[in-house]
């Protein structure tokens, strides 16, 4: 198999828009099912008593690294052709801060935003106002920073490179991590149950 | 004003949104992203996102009034190359939105509301939502995505960054939950 489409010209550019649109739909149904759409059960994972988001996320990824993995694996995906966000060490962590300071502090993330804004929340479309001022404010008054990030870029690296292991080994090192975080959440949220609003 | 009150979607229970369906399984829910996330590395050759389609309409906007500052612009000249109509992402964002509404819709969960604690009124939620929303912006052009496009994403494809990303977000929300506990309680 010549995995990925897109990158072997299987695919055309408008096609890949009406895949965007299926995608995506997959994206934001999931996200909503999962009760993504509002944002007090989003936050409530920094209350310990509701750890959806966490076993959400993980399970994705999980799921998505193994399947990857398999398919290198077995030939069929050359992962040289799919896109690999380059690392930044001190540009990634002070980012990853900043978002997590805007998601306990505005309920969201980017992606749930859309979701609640779409099923009608006004907190949600408040976020996405806030998300595009932010994105100007960026481009007016910090700029800098994006050439700093970029400067000190090490290029795209994998933590099977970090940390000189095998492929395989760093995806099963994932699963069992994984494992031990839901049964840590599952244990969290018994414990935390009385954080709890009101339940009325 | 029902449509405002400030009601609690998840029950004592749990899991129970107010007069909506039960949520699905977290478990099967990350499932099913986690397929929706590999299909787009199989298909496309890249992942989801949910950042740079808010920068595609950003820099598309900002550019009928001033091109050639937005085509020259560190932070904005990236999303510039392609209107939103064309752009990748935008058509991913545009199908999500209608995927979380269908999927609310089915589950009767789609309702006006602004989502807050007994002790926060209607425009301090909002104005919290919208300050949120300008820090997250931040951090995720600095970080080169957010929750979807790093932690997610980055986080499957074993990316080192990634992973400082996603554990900088969760230190960054458990840092100043407390602070903030009076939005929800």
């Amino acid at each position: 198999m010549n995995l990925p489409l897109y990158a072997y010209d299987l695919i055309t550019d408008s096609q890949g828009l009406v895949i965007a649109l299926g995608l995506g739909f997959g994206f934001g149904w999931f996200l909503e099912r999962a009760g993504f759409g509002s944002a007090r059960r989003l936050t409530a994972q920094f209350y310990l008593y509701d750890m959806a988001v966490l076993k959400v996320m993980f399970t994705a990824i999980v799921t998505s690294a193994v399947g990857l993995w398999l398919a290198a694996t077995a030939g069929w995906l050359d992962l040289s052709m799919v896109y690999l966000t380059p690392t930044s060490i001190g540009a990634q962590l002070f980012g990853g801060l900043l978002l997590g300071a805007g998601f306990i502090i505005g309920g969201f993330c980017p992606g749930t935003s859309v979701t609640a804004a779409a099923t009608g929340s006004g907190d949600g479309v408040a976020f996405l106002g806030g998300f595009v001022a932010g994105l100007l404010l960026y481009a007016v008054a910090f700029s800098g920073l994006e050439v700093w990030a970029n400067a000190a870029s090490v290029g795209p690296l994998t933590l099977p490179e970090v940390f000189g292991l095998a492929y395989g080994g760093v995806v099963l090192a994932l699963v069992v991590m994984a494992a031990l975080m839901f049964a840590g959440a599952e244990w969290a949220e018994r414990r935390f149950s009385f954080m709890r609003p009101g339940g009325r | 004003m029902a449509a405002f009150s400030s009601s609690h979607p998840l029950g004592r229970t749990g899991g129970v949104t107010a007069g909506g369906r039960r949520y699905m399984n977290p478990y099967l829910a990350g499932f099913g992203l986690g397929l929706i996330l590999l299909a787009s590395f199989l298909i496309m050759g890249r992942g989801l996102g949910a950042t740079a389609a808010s920068g595609s309409v950003t820099a598309w906007a900002v550019g009928l009034v001033a091109p050639d500052w937005v085509a020259t612009n560190p932070g904005l000249k990236g999303y510039y190359a392609e209107p939103p109509w064309i752009n990748w992402t935008f058509y991913l964002i545009v199908g999500a939105f209608f995927g979380a509404l269908v999927s609310a819709t089915l589950a009767r969960r789609v309702s006006l509301r602004v989502e807050r604690g007994p002790h926060l009124g209607v425009p301090a939620r909002l104005l919290l939502a919208f300050g949120g929303g300008t820090i997250a912006a931040l951090g995720a052009k600095l970080a080169k995505g957010c929750t979807s496009g790093q932690a997610l994403t980055g986080g499957s494809q074993l990316n080192a960054g990634s992973w400082i990303f996603m554990l900088a977000v969760f230190a960054g929300a458990y840092a100043l939950a407390y602070f903030l506990r009076r939005q929800w309680r």
